[in-house]
């Protein structure tokens, strides 16, 4: 039975024990003192609930474990022995068996062919055994469920209880991925530091992967010009953008404008956070990079980039305006009204009151939305990748190529390479190391703006 | 007349369509307390805001009639509203210090309106407010501590020291007591009568003792009107209006 075939039938017999269990419940004669117990619907759906539970739960759980299952049992038959030694041919030929089995890929190897039917057997074998379990749970807890519907059975609650497992179920699965993300990332990133030493990796100013000395990768994957241009370009030029541009919108938004400027002003300024990020990046690449050239040279910059750090920069600080502009806008609203009133009752002007008391007031707020800003900034990868360079330099230069942490890991992992070498894993520990940058971002910037809130609860 | 500080000549105040103050007129002496008593949503507030055009802030709040500061028109496109509101300050209801220290809660309306030349005439300035609002020495050697750091009576009298910092003519009080302990309000008390005389002083009360205590006349306001306004021992003992004597009477219980 395919897949979908079993899933159709699973479905059906929840339907089935549904509508059986809806009338079954409906010829109860229910008495007085239960008026408020439950409805024949209650009692459908926790016959349906037990029809579908436990057979998708084997199935998610069996999905999981079965390809080992499988392939177990290939390698337990005689074909097998004449697979050759090494874990890494052995694996890829038995990747191409599983391919051609399901009837996709080309062949490379003659023994993949000769295995495909052993493969196809099991995978067969175990198909039809699951298909099996799985009806054979879904009726049992049907059947189990519907014996139990009677008047005195509180239906109503068990569904109450079934709810709150879908909704827990729903809520491990987000928590289980970002878990199991996280967990792989450390795992690529402890085989990167076995083969570099940490240090070489989080101090080297040399970095050139193309290039890679096999005795002493060390020596050519320093990052530290990566780390110190995705900071060049996302928390300093970027934010010397972001922080007036949006400060300053949100204090004449919010504190200046008409209720009716504003109800256009500010969707239109949203919009700009609406902007796929890779449209930023060819308007950085195509527009913004040849002119901030120009200036260089006509400033006198003989060696400015095409690719400089200041036309990324730029470009992701107007993306992320409206980010800064919406932060500045919620932690000045949260400043409570009677202070302003307090500074312009003392014949303060709205200016000298947003200047002197609105920011000071609201600054820990602020500041906690341009730390979220930074983070974000440090994050994006489309602008850098279209528009900022590959060569990484360690420079002060805005005008000088530079690249960012998150343009490095595209590169590394685009192109050929194979999965095992020093190169490839880099990308896991840039990856981990931007990880841990944004985290640590993330819960200062909310650790602040929390205790900001509270200080005016 | 001549000797009004303040005088509201038939003045009425609408937000939007609805009319929140009907037709008041009144005038307050230099050297006088006067409170304003009357049942909540009568008006109170938004008369006293009136005075010093604090309802300017209240996007839909519109004013009619003329108010006078020394017989100047407070409404008049002549006058500024910084220099209104510096001559006529206020303290409301909720203490609300600035996020700063309390040594920048006063020093700021004298450093907007640089009122002092030198650290030292600005150290003497926030001195003098201090000790005038009788909070010098208990916060003397915490200037540096942020304002919200204080008890709300000790808040309250920040307030008032941040607003005689800028030696205004007029001080109007909404309220000033209504979020402090019986202590902290006798200590409010005990400074308007310090302060008696050389500001002429508005305070907005719902404590009929209160208004008894610290006033020398007594406004009763209804429905956004000016009920009876006179001596306040005549309010208290022998209104004649029967609505005033009423709500006196009500409120003794
Ligand atoms: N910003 C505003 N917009 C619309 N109506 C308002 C506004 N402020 C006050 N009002 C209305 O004006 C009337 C007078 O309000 P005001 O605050 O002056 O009363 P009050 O006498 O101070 O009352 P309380 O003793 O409760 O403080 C009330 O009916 C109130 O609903
Ligand atoms: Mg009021």
């Amino acid at each position: 039975m395919t897949t979908t075939g079993l899933l159709f039938t699973i479905v059906g017999l929840a339907l089935i024990g549904w509508l059986s269990a809806r009338m079954r419940a409906a010829a109860f004669r229910r008495p007085a003192i239960q008026r408020f117990g439950s409805l024949p619907v209650h009692h459908a759906w926790v016959v349906a609930l037990w029809v579908l539970g436990p057979p998708l739960t084997f199935l998610v759980i069996w999905s999981l474990t079965s390809p080992a299952l499988v392939t177990d049992r290939v390698l337990a038959s005689p074909l097998a022995a004449a697979l050759p030694a090494s874990a890494f041919e052995r694996a890829s030929i038995l990747s191409d068996a599983r391919a051609l089995a399901q009837g996709s890929g080309g062949v490379f190897h003659p023994a993949a062919v000769r295995l495909a039917p052993a493969y196809a057997a099991a995978q067969r074998h175990y198909d039809w055994l699951a298909s099996a379990a799985a009806l054979i749970l879904a009726l049992a807890g049907g059947v189990f469920a519907f014996v139990r519907v009677s008047p005195a059975f509180s239906a109503r609650w068990r569904l109450e209880n079934g709810v709150v497992l879908l909704l827990l179920a729903a809520a491990l699965v987000a928590i289980l991925t970002t878990a199991g993300i996280v967990g792989s990332l450390l795992y690529e990133a402890a085989r990167f530091f076995a083969m570099v030493p940490a240090i070489d990796f989080l101090t080297g100013t040399r970095w050139s992967p193309q290039v890679i000395d096999p005795a002493d990768p060390g020596a050519s994957l320093g990052a530290l010009p990566l780390f110190w241009g995705t900071f060049f370009i996302g928390a300093i030029i970027a934010m010397a953008v972001a922080l007036p541009l949006g400060l300053m919108s949100a204090i004449y938004l919010g504190q200046y404008a008409r209720p009716r400027t504003r109800a256009w002003a500010k969707p239109a300024l949203e919009v700009l956070a609406g902007i796929p990020t890779v449209v930023y990046g060819y308007f950085a690449a195509l527009s913004v990079a040849p002119r901030v050239r120009d200036l260089g040279l006509f400033l006198g910059i003989a060696d400015a980039s095409s690719e400089s750090a200041l036309a990324a920069g730029l470009v992701m600080g107007i993306m992320i305006v409206p980010f800064v502009s919406s932060t500045a806008d919620d932690a000045l609203r949260a400043v409570p009204a009677e202070m302003r009133d307090g500074s312009l009752a003392l014949g303060a002007t709205p200016s000298e009151t947003i200047r002197h008391v609105l920011i000071p007031a609201a600054l820990p707020g602020i500041a906690g939305g341009v730390l979220l800003a930074i983070s974000r900034a440090i994050g994006e990868t489309m602008i850098v990748v279209m528009a900022a360079s590959g060569v990484a330099t360690l420079t002060l230069d805005p005008f000088a190529s530079t690249t960012t942490v998150t343009k490095q890991i595209v590169d590394l992992l685009t192109g050929e390479a194979e999965f095992d070498s020093a190169k490839t894993l880099a990308a896991f520990a840039l990856g981990l190391v931007l990880f841990a940058a944004t985290l640590l971002l993330n819960v200062v910037a909310l650790v602040i703006v929390k205790r900001y809130r509270e200080a005016y609860e | 007349m001549t000797d009004a500080k303040l005088s509201a000549r038939n003045v009425s105040v609408f937000y939007g369509a609805t009319r929140a103050i009907d037709d008041v007129s009144m005038d307050i002496t230099r050297d006088e307390v006067v409170a304003f008593i009357g049942p909540s949503g009568c008006g109170k507030s938004t008369f006293l805001r009136t005075l010093n055009r604090m309802n300017d802030t209240v996007a839909n709040a519109r004013v009619e009639g003329t108010i006078l500061l020394d017989g100047e028109d407070v409404y008049a496109p002549a006058m500024d509203v910084v220099e209104l509101r510096a001559r006529v300050g206020m303290v409301f209801q909720k203490p609300n210090p600035f996020a700063k220290s309390i040594y920048a809660n006063v020093a700021y309306g004298p450093s907007i309106h640089g009122l002092a030349r030198h650290r030292d005439d600005m150290d003497r300035i926030v001195e003098d407010a201090l000790r005038r609002a009788g909070l010098w020495d208990e916060v003397k050697d915490r200037l540096d501590a942020s304002g919200t750091t204080l008890s709300g009576g000790q808040q309250q009298r920040l307030c008032i020291a941040r607003a005689i910092a800028v030696d205004p003519e007029v001080i109007l009080m909404d309220e000033p007591c209504s979020a402090l302990d019986p202590i902290a309000t006798a200590r409010i008390e005990e400074l308007i009568h310090e302060l008696r005389g050389r500001y002429a002083i508005v305070i907005v009360t719902h404590n009929m003792q209160q208004a008894a205590r610290v006033s020398q006349r007594t406004a009763f306001f209804n429905l956004g009107r000016l009920v009876e306004f006179g001596a306040t021992s005549d309010i208290f003992t022998n209104p004649v209006e029967e609505r005033t004597k009423d709500y006196i009477t009500g409120r003794y219980g």
